[in-house]
């Protein structure tokens, strides 16, 4: 029997191989030919289209998505974790056996087996696997198109942002540049360094909405993300609208793919039918069913904003400085900020301080966070952690996308919780605000700046405290886990 | 590649209370010798790949490894646990571990890919639960993995 296998783990330096040298062994002893594809750090050898064609049965052993799954299409198929097949390669082999035996006689190839093996990984890594996917091709954007942001605001000043898309800044109108071939001569390298900033940033949403569904679906989830994220920025959904679409774009493609055609039609599935309908499925979605309540939660949190406006000015600094922190750069941190520019417009420069202190604190707050306790953070979050930096000092918020869309539940409280303290310590002290943007570049332009470093700093230890905190809550579940584990493991051992 | 491993690598007499305190004794070997920068970093890397998944096999093997910056050399640290360590595996504790510390960039992996592959061979591994001395250690290492 002829067979064909793939094997992948985390890292790519050693069970990927172990792997695939313990199926080699076996097959061999038990009489089959195998060739095996290694996706690890060495580099595939693919398998060719001939060895796949030619191959009775496929056997993946894989703790990590297997790349270009497709080209398996209609194969019975095996599917274990990588330490399975370095454990108990001869049942991975007799069971690929089996299989292929049991598709000559009937038509449908035995699913039954990969189900069970999936489910063993437990639906909360997938989810987290997803997510990491995601976040890791979004990361070069962030870094990219953020630093050109802050760069364009140390080199063009506050006012940068509204040279080039136009507005009002301290009472001068700019008309924006509309023609990009004048951006250099109108707007100068600030300018074109604003513009490309600007550009990488609307890629944020998309490319994490492509890449969840990426994760979860192959190649056939990227249009549907893709095209899902886009429709978030469109709504004003922000990343959070990004993480559904993705996570709705990757379930819509998986369960196409589920679908059972003839022959005949198969070949038009991935190339025209799955794209078409799960681009509309999930746009459809995003813009009938999820539009209309966020737009609705928009507007009623713009009006409950302007009836607070009279109360208390520490308890609205906090309200606004939580919401910033809440979605960082989505919806609700934009009707904040909004907010402080409406208080600008009408002479109240103390409520764009708070808001800009507060959205100043996430990054800082992780990134403080990534270099007090590195081991809370994956190798990307910590490279995201060190552009956060100069994001946050620029009043970038969506510094801690990164952070927030990996692990949502423990992050986003840190960046509420020192957003809010950030906002209420601004204006506690009284701090004003004539610029709308700008970030700590724009200190000269700041009343009480001792003050507003002050706020800037409280919020920083804020969240970087829950967030720490928070992470540490995460670690002893998945410990006690491994307890719980190893001591029934030692439970048989002692039955045994 | 002769030096993938070396002698002063080698800790025949490996103890610890669980698999991250045998790590770091091996780890420390390592920054002996140059070959790791930041023994907390890496320790950090390797628990991260710990955690997502535990590297221990079947057969009383442990393999932390990762892929770090702060490696220099690729580079392999062995042990012998007489007490065994617990790495996860389903069968018990691991009284072979082995450490595999990769610099980031691909041109080294091959070396440890195939190193790797002779971790599954039963032969090989009763050669190391028998070897004698740290030399003789080297000696195998080097004779199996380069010999493919």
């Amino acid at each position: 029997m002829k067979l064909v296998a793939v094997t992948s783990c985390p890292t790519g330096i050693a069970h990927t191989y172990m792997a695939a040298e313990a199926l080699e062994q076996e097959a061999e002893a038990a009489g089959h030919e195998i060739s095996v594809e290694t996706q690890g750090a060495a580099g595939a050898t693919p398998l060719t289209a001939a060895q796949i064609a030619e191959a009775d049965a496929v056997v993946f052993a894989a703790d990590v998505d297997v790349r270009d799954k497709e080209r398996f299409a209609g194969k019975p198929t095996v599917t274990g974790s990588v330490k399975r097949a370095i454990n108990d390669a001869a049942g991975l082999i007799s069971e690929a056996a089996a299989a292929a035996s049991s598709d000559s006689t009937a038509p449908k190839p035995t699913a039954a087996p990969l189900r069970t093996q999936n489910a063993a990984l437990g639906f909360g890594s997938h989810l987290r696997q997803w997510l990491m996917t995601g976040v890791s091709y979004m990361i070069p954007f962030v870094a990219a198109g953020g630093i050109l942001i802050a760069l364009s605001f140390v080199l063009g000043g506050a006012e940068i942002a509204v040279i080039v898309d136009g507005g009002t800044f301290q009472g001068t109108e700019y008309p924006g540049v509309s023609d990009l071939s004048k951006l250099f001569s109108e707007a100068g390298f600030a300018g074109v360094m604003f513009k490309l900033g600007s550009e990488a940033f609307s890629m944020l949403v998309p490319i994490l909405a492509g890449f969840i569904a990426f994760g979860m679906a192959d190649r056939m989830g990227i249009a549907p993300g893709v095209v899902g994220g886009l429709i978030a920025v469109a709504i004003e959904a922000g990343f959070l609208g990004g993480l559904v679409a993705g996570l709705l774009a990757g379930a819509v493609t998986l369960g196409l793919k589920q679908i059972k055609v003839p022959r005949g039609v198969a070949g038009v599935m991935p190339v025209v039918v799955i794209p078409l309908i799960s681009v509309f499925v999930v746009g459809f979605i995003m813009i009938v069913v999820a539009g209309g309540p966020i737009a609705s939660v928009q507007s009623a949190l713009t009006d409950w904003l302007g009836s607070l406006a009279g109360v208390n000015a520490v308890l609205l600094g906090a309200l606004l400085g939580a919401m910033m922190g809440f979605d960082l750069g989505g919806p609700v941190n934009k009707v904040a900020y909004l907010f402080g520019t409406a208080a600008l417009a009408s002479d109240n420069l103390t409520v764009m301080a708070a808001v800009m202190a507060a959205g100043m604190v996430p990054p800082l707050g992780l990134a403080l966070a990534t270099v007090i306790r590195r081991k809370l953070f994956t190798q990307p979050e910590r490279q995201a952690g060190e552009a956060a930096w100069l994001l946050g000092l620029s009043f970038i918020t969506e510094g801690a996308i990164p952070f927030a869309a990996a692990d949502p539940l423990r992050v986003i409280p840190s960046t509420v919780a020192g957003g809010a303290a950030a906002g209420a310590t601004s204006m506690a002290v009284g701090s004003t605000l004539m610029a709308p943007h700008g970030g700590i570049w724009v200190i000269g332009l700041i009343g009480n700046p001792l003050g507003y470093l002050l706020a800037i700093v409280v919020g920083t230890a804020v969240t970087c405290g829950v967030v720490v905190a928070a992470k540490h809550v995460r670690r002893s579940p998945t410990e006690s886990a491994t307890q719980a584990e190893s001591s029934a493991t030692a439970r048989q051992a002692v039955a045994a | 590649m002769s030096d993938l491993i070396t002698a002063d690598l080698v800790d025949l007499d490996l103890t610890g209370e669980d698999r991250h305190q045998a790590t770091a004794a091996l780890v420390t070997r390592l920054a002996k010798q140059g070959r790791v920068t930041d023994v907390d970093g890496f320790l950090a890397d390797v628990r991260a790949r710990e955690e997502q998944m535990p590297t221990g096999i079947e057969g009383g093997i442990g393999i932390p490894h990762a892929r770090s910056a702060h490696v220099t050399a690729p580079s392999l640290a062995f042990g012998r646990c007489a007490g065994g360590v617990d790495f996860g595996a389903a069968d018990g504790p691991a009284d072979l571990v082995f450490l595999i510390a990769a610099p980031n960039g691909d041109e080294h992996m091959t070396i440890l890919a195939s190193l790797a592959r002779r971790l599954v061979h039963e032969s090989f591994k009763n050669s190391l639960r028998t070897a004698p001395n740290p030399d003789a250690v080297v000696t195998l290492i080097e004779k199996e993995v380069l010999a493919r």
